[in-house]
């Protein structure tokens, strides 16, 4: 369930009028600026950013990245854009790192919809001038690239019916290539970029009751195989996502890792979907609310702007 | 007789020739057909037993024959998606010698048509492309037709000449280390072609050329699918129209003549390609089917 608190009716045009009195003059009424925006879901900021330019002939959102900076400025920008769009943008920069950030790109295909998906390579293309999928190709190797184009470039059936015969028999391929230290990454791959997400979770259940344990459990291994820990990344997105992002959250705030952009990242792109499950499973497993952890660990604008898409009221 | 050679022409070439039978036929008495069947030694043999026997292969070629023309008219009248999903469904059904079919659709459909047919092979069999092609197929070809299917390619013009370049080298590195490794298994091979956009093939194609001397296909002639592959991305002209002809000559085999339709049918452009196309046909076809892709091609819309 979203998280955000918005209005039943909105003015567009005072909502445009409201952000650009927020832009004028010397420095920025940021709090004006999270008053409105962080109220509005998907659909009503894109009628805000074309009201915006109707009314001022100026794009809303180079505005707000002129006025804005830091954590706060990344963050409202993400949260701007339609959400095909930020993940474009969300697996442009995972890619185009140095070292590749793959666990956005698993996250960004095993998450979403397969509607979304497509959606989200349409807007890549719109925005880079190149597919998803080349773009991955060109930036990985190996293995990795095999698993990751894959999964960019499915299309699941979105379908409920399960084969339990095939969940069956994969789960018995998938435990033979994980048991196999030699690993037969081919069938691994297409099983996992293949199938639609309740057949793979009806395999993953059949894994686990066949072999005793959770097939991520018996992915845990050396973290210096890449390979592995995306096969495990993309196992957990696609069999509970929830699960997985109040994970990514608590290693961010704990520090683990070096995603600093996950606290931005799962807010951001939660907030309209599940962040309410999120932060009850946080909440569960931490015996603390998600707010209040954020607002220890961030401060200014930023934990304002995040605190307010979370449904804290101000 | 006269009668006789009516039959036997009514039955010849591409399609029945449905009028021919009727007036041959429909008054034609007892004597009459007996005298035909012993003329007819093509389809007709001296069985023991005191009666004229239609030949076993007979039957099944004058079914598909029969069936030709509804068999085009029914991939007319379906919507593209549902079209191109059905075609892709049973060609992977009916094994390897099938699958550039596949490789067809995949990589002459834009990227919007393809994206269609995925969706509606969704609606119909309840399952993804790339998970029945994954499971379906084990031979070497799987890597290539599933990464083909799940193309979504950039359709602009713009192209990096120095990155078409390299990708040529490696094309090149893939063919030459054939005895090795097939090239259709070669992962950057099959990376470049599924991923990479058609002008930006072209671009490679070209340069290819240049390093090497001869094109990718005159040095992939073995490579079967792979080959197919290359032409549909870079040269499509070039592969309808030795499908095309393929189809229209004397003895062409039963899935040569599928292609005729299915490639009459789908391909607008092919259409007006004047005089060639009509002039074979009005020699080879015959019946309503001659009739309809006639009318195909004259109309050159789809």
């Amino acid at each position: 369930m979203a998280t955000i608190d918005v209005p039943h009716q909105a003015s567009f045009l005072e909502d445009a009028e409201a952000l650009r009195k927020a832009c004028q003059g010397w420095g920025t009424d940021e709090k004006a600026i999270i008053s409105v925006l962080g109220h509005r879901n998907a659909a009503q900021r894109k009628q805000i950013r074309l009201a915006y330019e109707e009314l001022y002939q100026e794009d809303l959102i180079k505005r707000l990245e002129s006025e804005l900076s830091g954590d706060f400025e990344k963050a409202v920008y993400r949260w701007v854009l339609d959400p095909a769009d930020r993940d474009a943008v969300l697996a442009n920069v995972a890619i185009k790192k140095i070292s590749p950030d793959h666990h956005v790109i698993i996250e960004i295909s095993c998450t979403r919809s397969p509607e979304e998906l497509l959606a989200v390579r349409r807007a890549y293309q719109a925005r880079y001038k190149h597919s998803l999928e080349e773009d991955v190709a060109a930036h990985t190797k190996g293995d990795i690239r095999k698993l990751l184009v894959a999964l960019v470039s499915a299309f699941r059936y979105d379908g409920e019916e399960i084969n339990t015969r095939l969940a069956n028999s994969e789960a018995n391929i998938l435990h033979d290539a994980i048991k196999d230290k030699a690993f037969n990454h081919e069938e691994v791959i297409r099983i996992l970029s293949t199938r639609s997400k309740m057949q793979l979770m009806a395999t993953f259940n059949r894994y686990r009751d066949d072999q005793g344990t959770s097939i991520t459990k018996k992915l845990l291994g050396e973290s210096g195989d890449e390979f592995l820990v995306a096969l495990r990344t993309a196992v957990r997105c696609l069999n509970d996502p929830k699960k997985y992002f109040e994970k990514v959250l608590r290693n961010s705030i704990k520090r683990i890792g070096t995603d600093e952009d996950a606290l931005t990242r799962v807010i951001v792109t939660r907030a309209e979907k599940d962040l309410k499950e999120i932060k009850d499973l946080y909440h569960k497993r931490n015996s603390m609310p998600l707010e209040q952890v954020v607002a220890k660990d961030t401060s200014g604008d930023y934990k304002a702007f995040l605190l307010t898409l979370l449904g804290k009221e101000d | 007789m006269a009668d006789l050679e009516a039959l036997i022409k009514a039955f010849s070439g591409i399609g029945v020739d449905e009028n021919s039978l009727i007036s041959i036929l429909a008054n034609s008495n007892h004597e009459h057909k007996k005298s035909l069947r012993k003329g007819y030694s093509k389809f007709f043999i001296e069985d023991e037993n005191g009666f004229e026997r239609l030949h076993q292969s007979t039957i099944k070629n004058l079914k598909l024959e029969f069936k030709r023309f509804r068999d085009a008219v029914v991939l007319s009248l379906l919507h593209p998606w549902e079209r191109d999903a059905r075609l892709i469904e049973k060609a992977m059904k009916k094994g390897p010698r099938h699958y550039s079919v596949i490789v067809e659709i995949a990589c002459t459909r834009s990227s919007n048509e393809l994206l269609g047919a995925r969706k509606a092979y969704h609606s119909l069999f309840d399952h993804s492309i790339e998970e029945d092609l994954a499971s379906h197929i084990k031979g070497s070809e799987r890597k290539l037709l599933v990464a083909l299917v799940s193309a979504y390619r950039y359709e602009g013009p713009k192209v990096n000449d120095d990155v078409a370049k390299s990708e040529a080298e490696i094309l090149s590195n893939a063919i030459k280390n054939a005895d090795k490794r097939k090239p259709i298994e070669d992962e950057d091979a099959i990376m470049i072609l599924s991923t990479r956009s058609k002008p930006h093939l072209q671009a490679v194609y070209e340069h290819y050329n240049k390093i090497c001397g001869k094109t990718i296909t005159e040095d992939l002639e073995a490579e079967g699918i792979l080959k197919d592959t290359v032409e549909c991305l870079c040269t499509p002209a070039t592969y309808f129209t030795r499908v095309l002809d393929a189809a229209l000559t004397v003895d062409a085999d039963e899935e040569s003549k599928k292609a005729l339709t299915r490639v009459i049918v789908t391909q607008k452009e092919l259409r007006e390609k004047e005089g060639y196309v009509p002039n074979k046909i009005q020699g080879i076809l015959t019946g309503s089917y001659k009739d309809f892709i006639l009318g195909l091609v004259a109309r050159g819309e789809n």
